[in-house]
């Protein structure tokens, strides 16, 4: 554990967090200073993210500031997008089809069957907020 | 403070106050909030980094450690509060895109299991796949399209 501590690279700690606060904040503008519904926004990230990992910009993000980047959905799209782009290096055409979600099967997985449990879990009729 | 005695006056008194200082406040909320749910991504990233896996497959273990967490805070009522606090704070990163999908398969239940929880898990979630996938496929064209490598293996 000792070495695990020592290992941290704490500059990255706070690249993380400005970067990734960065983004929380635009969507905060917009959610503000524009009609956009919450929903819009994630389909605007994950969008955004997608564009600009196929254009092989957002990895710059990903390698300045790790998680910041990768945390945020517009991470998310550049998943998918880095998925593609590798499956279709592999498979050419059919590769447009796979790489996608293969790359980030984990993730919706775990939401959808996590979500799932939690359903079960849970009193049928939740207290309104 | 001077005081407000007219409507006008209490108008023009929450024009001055109400534009600005929310915005900046949410700003700060989801700047904070967000930025340390990154940083607790960080952290899981570097201890399975540490711990010898690859930073791919590290890549998924933080997703899924990050959606667990935000269903265990959804399922217990939490998160809902955080969200209300941290605005897009908690909304942007991976938990959001989580609570949206884990929040109506909670709400709807009552609906029964197919169309309510299974349903209903996809009101937010459905769109963001829909386009996210749909863009990733227009990516993998493209890139075949301008790629020669990758076009000699159709």
């Amino acid at each position: 554990m000792e070495n695990f501590l020592g290992s941290l690279d704490y500059w990255m700690f706070l690249k993380a967090f400005i970067i990734g606060g960065l983004l929380c904040v635009i969507a905060q503008i917009l959610i503000d200073k524009t009609k956009l519904t919450p929903a819009r926004i994630l389909v605007i990230y994950v969008t955004t993210g997608t564009i600009l990992g196929g254009l092989g910009l957002y990895k710059y993000l990903v390698d300045f500031a790790g998680c910041g980047a990768t945390v945020p959905l517009t991470g998310f799209g550049n998943n998918l997008a880095k998925g593609v782009i590798e499956e279709v290096g592999k498979n050419g055409f059919l590769g447009a089809f796979i790489g996608g979600i293969k790359a980030s099967a984990g993730g919706i997985t775990a939401a959808i069957f996590f979500g799932y449990i939690a359903s079960l879990v849970s009193k049928p009729k939740m207290k309104k907020q | 403070m001077k005081n407000i005695e007219t409507n006008k006056e209490y108008q023009e008194y929450v024009d001055k106050m109400s534009p600005n200082s929310p915005i900046f406040k949410n700003c700060f909320n989801a700047f904070w909030v967000g930025g340390l749910i990154c940083v607790i991504g960080q952290l899981i990233f570097d201890y399975f980094v540490f711990r010898g896996f690859s930073e791919e497959l590290t890549g998924t273990i933080v997703s899924i450690s990050l959606i667990f967490l935000s269903a265990f805070l959804t399922s217990i009522n939490v998160f809902n509060k955080i969200g209300k606090f941290a605005g897009a704070g908690s909304l942007i990163p991976i938990t959001g895109f989580a609570n949206s999908i884990i929040s109506p398969a909670m709400e709807y239940k009552s609906e029964g299991y197919v169309m309510g929880v299974g349903a209903k898990m996809f009101t937010v979630a459905g769109p963001v796949l829909v386009y996210g996938i749909c863009s990733s496929v227009v990516v993998g064209l493209l890139y075949l399209l301008f790629n020669a490598q990758a076009v000699m293996l159709v």
